[in-house]
């Protein structure tokens, strides 16, 4: 959907992106993540063209980004507002049409969605007598209204209150679901992890890694075992035991090997006391930190 | 497909014009106006009190004058009081004021002008003391001229009124105009004037609609559909729709309210007006030639599309900088001191237009109409003298230019500023911005 290349913008005393490649397939639901500042922003701007690259080039679908792209695209900015004098309604059409929408179209489809979104009272409200939680609402209608096919999302989740979290959450798997491409920016890596299917990490304005994200935490896979046995286990052999608990059908180790911990497995399976045994992928937060620190492993050849 | 430009603009204008106050100030704007230009007719047409002077004349100076309009003089008898028994009965008296002439020795006007004493009940008006002063000076003027044996009937006859019948030539043959210097100067100032607050009242509200965009935070999410550049330029262009719709309004109305009551209400200050001045109704219709001459003396058409040219490319100059300088800024408190450098050209032009209209061809005059930031002001207030057109021409080309450089340049720093939050902004800053 987005293939970025060689893309590089430079502000007055800091290189906000270095040459950075990235591609976003179609239909995914990706996560830009990354420290406060690493980058993330500048790249969404660019999408949006709010910005133009100083070197590089973007391609929407097979060819480069255009201007009227802009109408295929939905963008919820980390800094949101609304007119606040501006009834919600009538301000919802204004930012449809700017988008390319026809009055009626844009009416029919907001009515719909503030049926969906149990807010078909606000319609008539001026912003400014809304709660923060409603205008959250209106902001993400006005988001997704034109029925964009790639959704971007900075920071989605500061700002908005837990129960609206968990609606627009919701309601944006359901766009991914219908075929939306989705990009997730944040630097709350945990929170996006179970809703992303693709990632790419920034840091400083270079992308760390970008994947899958499953490939990507098989491939920083550490040895890293977690075991449910019925009885206490003392000894590990070559493992060095990481965490221990109580769990209700026995006690939960976490335990670190070198290489495949085949023979431990076996001889606890032999005893019959292995209720569980799996491979503890490690989190995106871990695999930030292992590549801030010991540098990204290169994509192993297929 | 819908034209994001005219889609800016029309929520701009309507945002405003729907908006209570611009009701209010539409229709107040016009009867504070025609107040303006009635209630000092009404005030005037008003009939005041009589006020009674009462003078003690030692020197016989006034003595038969009986006063003229609302003041009446009347006298004490020089030889039975002073000015000890002068004051007494005056402050029992229902008189207004009491006027004291002495006579000094020898009768000698110098020391009678500087110890002639004027007492009140409250402070005498300075209608009352000019009044006085009329009457003393010509007194004394005429005793001064018999004593040098001077008939001041002979001088009196003498007194010349010079009134110059003035013409401009044209360049080309011997069209000759009579000029009518007061009403090209009210013309012109009133030009000059409404440009100037047009151009500030409108330029401020663009800024301030930049700055609610930017504090608002809606600011990225127009952005990520139109062109800052639009966005920037539907808002000048919409606020300046409702600039217009409001002056026009203001226009229609105040000469409507003005002519209805002065017609409705006081139909006989009209005709009090027309019967005045000597000879009645021939010199009135004399007079109404005069006008009529003076007003075939000015040029109208150039006035008039002067004044809409100077009118816009003025508010679009001014705009755009104010413009740049709100998306520079997150809070209205923070414009105080930016804003001054940018309004200063305004109100040079303006200071200096006395100036301009004392010498309209003058240097001063010529520089002011060629900087473009004056011009708009100061190019109007020349303009009703007739001035030669290429430097119209030449004006109007600088202006347009930099009409053009300073959008562009706006749109430049706007596009920075919009999405810059936090940020104590410098004038080095603001430099840095535009070679983004």
């Amino acid at each position: 959907m987005i293939k970025a290349t060689n893309v590089t913008k430079r502000y007055s005393q800091k290189l906000a992106l270095d040459a950075i490649n990235l591609s976003i397939p179609k239909g995914s639901v990706f996560g830009l993540l990354g420290p406060n500042g690493a980058g993330k922003t500048s790249f969404i701007r660019i999408m949006n063209q709010i910005t133009a690259p100083d070197e590089g080039q973007v391609f929407f679908g097979d060819r480069a980004l255009q201007p009227r792209d802009i109408a295929r695209i939905g963008y919820l900015p980390e800094e949101r507002g609304l007119y606040k004098k501006m009834k919600v309604g009538e301000q919802v059409l204004y930012l449809a049409r700017l988008k390319g929408l026809s009055t009626a179209e844009a009416k029919l489809r907001a009515k719909k969605w503030f049926e969906r979104l149990e807010m078909a009272d606000f319609w008539e409200k001026k912003v400014e007598d809304l709660s923060k939680g409603m205008a959250q609402k209106v902001q993400f209608v006005t988001t997704v209204l034109h029925e964009p096919e790639l959704l971007i999302f900075d920071e989605p989740f500061t700002g908005f209150d837990p129960i609206n979290t968990n609606l627009i959450k919701r309601e944006i798997l359901r766009l991914s679901e219908e075929g939306a491409t989705v990009i997730f920016s944040t630097h709350r890596m945990e929170s996006v992890e179970e809703i992303c299917d693709h990632i790419g990490l920034i840091n400083n304005g270079q992308v760390m890694v970008e994947g899958p994200l499953l490939d990507i935490r098989k491939r920083y896979q550490n040895g890293t075992y977690s075991f449910v046995v019925k009885e206490a286990v003392e000894h590990w052999g070559e493992g060095t035991l990481l965490e221990e608990s109580k769990h209700h059908t026995g006690n939960n180790y976490t335990v670190k090997f070198e290489s495949y911990p085949g023979m431990v497995v076996s001889e606890l399976a032999a005893k019959g006391t292995l209720v569980a045994f799996e491979e503890v992928l490690p989190s995106v937060q871990d695999i930030f930190i292992e590549i801030v620190e010991n540098g990204a492993k290169l994509v192993p050849h297929e | 497909m819908n034209n994001p430009i005219l889609l800016i603009i029309q929520r701009e204008f309507l945002s405003r014009v729907r908006k209570k106050t611009f009701l209010l100030v539409t229709i107040l704007g016009p009867l504070v106006f025609a107040a303006l230009l009635i209630v000092p007719g009404i005030l005037a047409s008003m009939p005041e009190d009589d006020k009674k002077i009462i003078v003690l004349d030692e020197a016989a100076l006034i003595i038969p004058e009986e006063g003229r309009g609302e003041y009446q003089l009347e006298y004490l008898d020089p030889r039975e009081n002073d000015l000890v028994t002068a004051k007494e009965f005056f402050a029992e008296s229902e008189y207004d004021a009491l006027l004291y002439i002495p006579t000094g020795e020898n009768w000698d006007p110098d020391f009678i002008k500087n110890n002639i004493l004027l007492f009140g009940k409250e402070d005498p008006s300075i209608n009352m003391v000019q009044f006085l002063d009329g009457i003393l000076e010509d007194r004394l003027n005429k005793q001064k001229l018999l004593r040098n044996g001077v008939d001041p009937e002979v001088v009196a006859q003498s007194a010349t009124q010079v009134s110059i019948q003035s013409y401009t030539v044209g360049e080309e043959g011997e069209e000759e105009q009579q000029s009518a210097t007061g009403l090209k100067m009210g013309l012109g100032y009133i030009a000059g004037m409404f440009i100037y607050f047009f151009i500030f009242f409108y330029s401020v509200m663009v800024m301030r609609g930049v700055i609610e965009e930017k504090s608002s935070r809606i600011v990225e999410v127009i952005i990520s559909s139109v062109r800052p550049f639009q966005l920037m330029m539907g808002k000048i262009l919409g606020i300046g729709a409702v600039g217009v719709v409001q002056f026009v309004i203001w226009v229609v109305l105040s000469g409507g309210i003005y002519l209805a009551t002065t017609t409705l209400l006081f139909p006989e200050m009209l005709a009090e007006q027309a019967a005045a001045g000597p000879g009645g109704a021939e010199a009135a219709s004399i007079q109404g030639f005069e006008i009529f001459d003076q007003l075939r003396a000015i040029n109208f058409p150039l006035i008039i599309g002067g004044f809409v040219f100077y009118f816009f490319a003025g508010y679009f100059l001014y705009s755009a900088m104010f413009a740049a300088l709100g998306s520079a800024i997150d809070q209205e408190a923070d414009s105080q001191q930016f804003m001054m450098p940018v309004t200063v050209p305004m109100l040079i032009a303006l200071v200096t237009a006395a100036n301009v209209i004392q010498d309209p061809n003058g240097p001063l005059a010529f520089w002011m109409s060629m900087i473009p930031f004056t011009a708009p002001i100061s190019m109007m207030i020349r303009l009703p003298f007739g001035i030669p057109i290429w430097q119209v021409f030449v004006s109007g080309a600088i202006l347009i230019g930099t009409f053009f450089t300073m959008v562009a340049l706006a749109g430049k720093i706007y596009r920075v500023g919009i999405l810059m939050y936090g940020k104590k902004i410098t004038w080095k800053e603001l430099y840095k911005w535009l070679r983004h």
